[in-house]
């Protein structure tokens, strides 16, 4: 009888789980400038991974690519990619949607796997004059030498912290908290449009 | 604006990206029940607050977020070296005359 009413109590939070619509921040927003591109990207799987020197390997290993050792690197594979941010921290993306928490679940070794994937909205900012569009607020430099195809790092935006990644030589994927996506994407519209200018 | 280098990104870092976290190497006591009542002050409110050669914890908060310390001439803002958390004093400055 209680197993019963157990069943039938899961089933209904089954079906209203199902029934649970996601409304990504920003959702198809995009602005075009001359030399420029912003748009909004679709949501993808995020995590912040912490770990000690000792799990790393066993945790690369877990989730089938390399996590970069090297400051302001990051490293890509099968739609995975991992952003170095710290010494022992750092920013998985999956963007084919796999369950990174789950991979990291079988390891072992000493980590913290923390699911943020609503946490984020990410925007590209693609064109001859993203890194100008992108320096209109954020003040490291963008040049291909110092910031090279790869490079990653946690920076600043205007008043608000982003992670910055170069997908390109001209282009970007800029990832912020979803409450500060709307002036995430309205700074970029307005100096993408000086970019051009 | 100014550049810092910070010793786990291993290069100069716009200030924006950076926040000061008072003086370095203040050393907690181990029994803090038992301090003096002077002891404590001396701990928790006294700073040295020089002119020229300070040390002083910084934190990288918008870039790799760890905290690091700095030698700083506050005549001059000069940086004049950073190096890791938990490493000694440095005994000689670069660029030190003496």
């Amino acid at each position: 009888m209680a197993k019963a009413a157990a069943a039938k109590a899961a089933a209904k939070t089954s079906a209203s789980a199902a029934s649970a619509e996601r409304r990504p921040a920003q959702a198809g927003r995009s602005v075009s400038a001359k030399n420029v591109r912003v748009e909004v990207l679709p949501p993808a799987e995020r995590m912040s991974l912490r770990a000690p020197e000792a799990s790393v390997a066993a945790l690369s290993k877990a989730l089938g690519l390399t996590l970069p050792k090297s400051p302001k690197s990051s490293a890509v594979k099968a739609g995975r990619t991992a952003l170095w941010l710290g010494p022992d921290e750092w920013f998985v993306i999956d963007e084919a949607g796999k369950d990174l928490l789950a991979d990291c679940a079988k390891v072992s070794a000493l980590h913290s796997a923390v699911g943020i994937s609503h946490r984020n909205v990410a925007f590209t900012v693609a064109g001859p004059a993203a890194a100008a569009a992108i320096n209109a607020g954020c003040p490291q430099d963008l040049s291909l030498e110092a910031f090279p195809v790869g490079a990653a790092s946690r920076t600043i935006l205007g008043k608000c912290e982003i992670v910055l990644l170069r997908t390109a030589a001209d282009a970007f994927r800029v990832e912020c908290w979803r409450s500060f996506s709307d002036y995430v994407f309205t700074f970029l519209s307005e100096a993408a449009s000086d970019a051009a200018a | 604006m100014l550049l810092i280098r910070c010793p786990y990104c291993e290069e100069e870092r716009p200030e924006l990206e950076f926040r000061n976290a008072g003086e370095a190497h203040i050393a907690r006591s181990a029994n803090m029940a038992g301090e003096s009542d002077d002891d404590f002050e001396k701990f928790f409110f006294i700073r040295s607050n020089p002119k020229g050669i300070i040390y002083e914890r910084w934190r990288h908060i918008h870039g790799c977020a760890r905290f690091f310390n700095a030698v700083r001439d506050t005549v001059t803002d000069k940086f004049v070296m950073t190096y890791k958390a938990g490493e000694p004093k440095p005994a000689k400055l670069p660029g030190a005359s003496k």
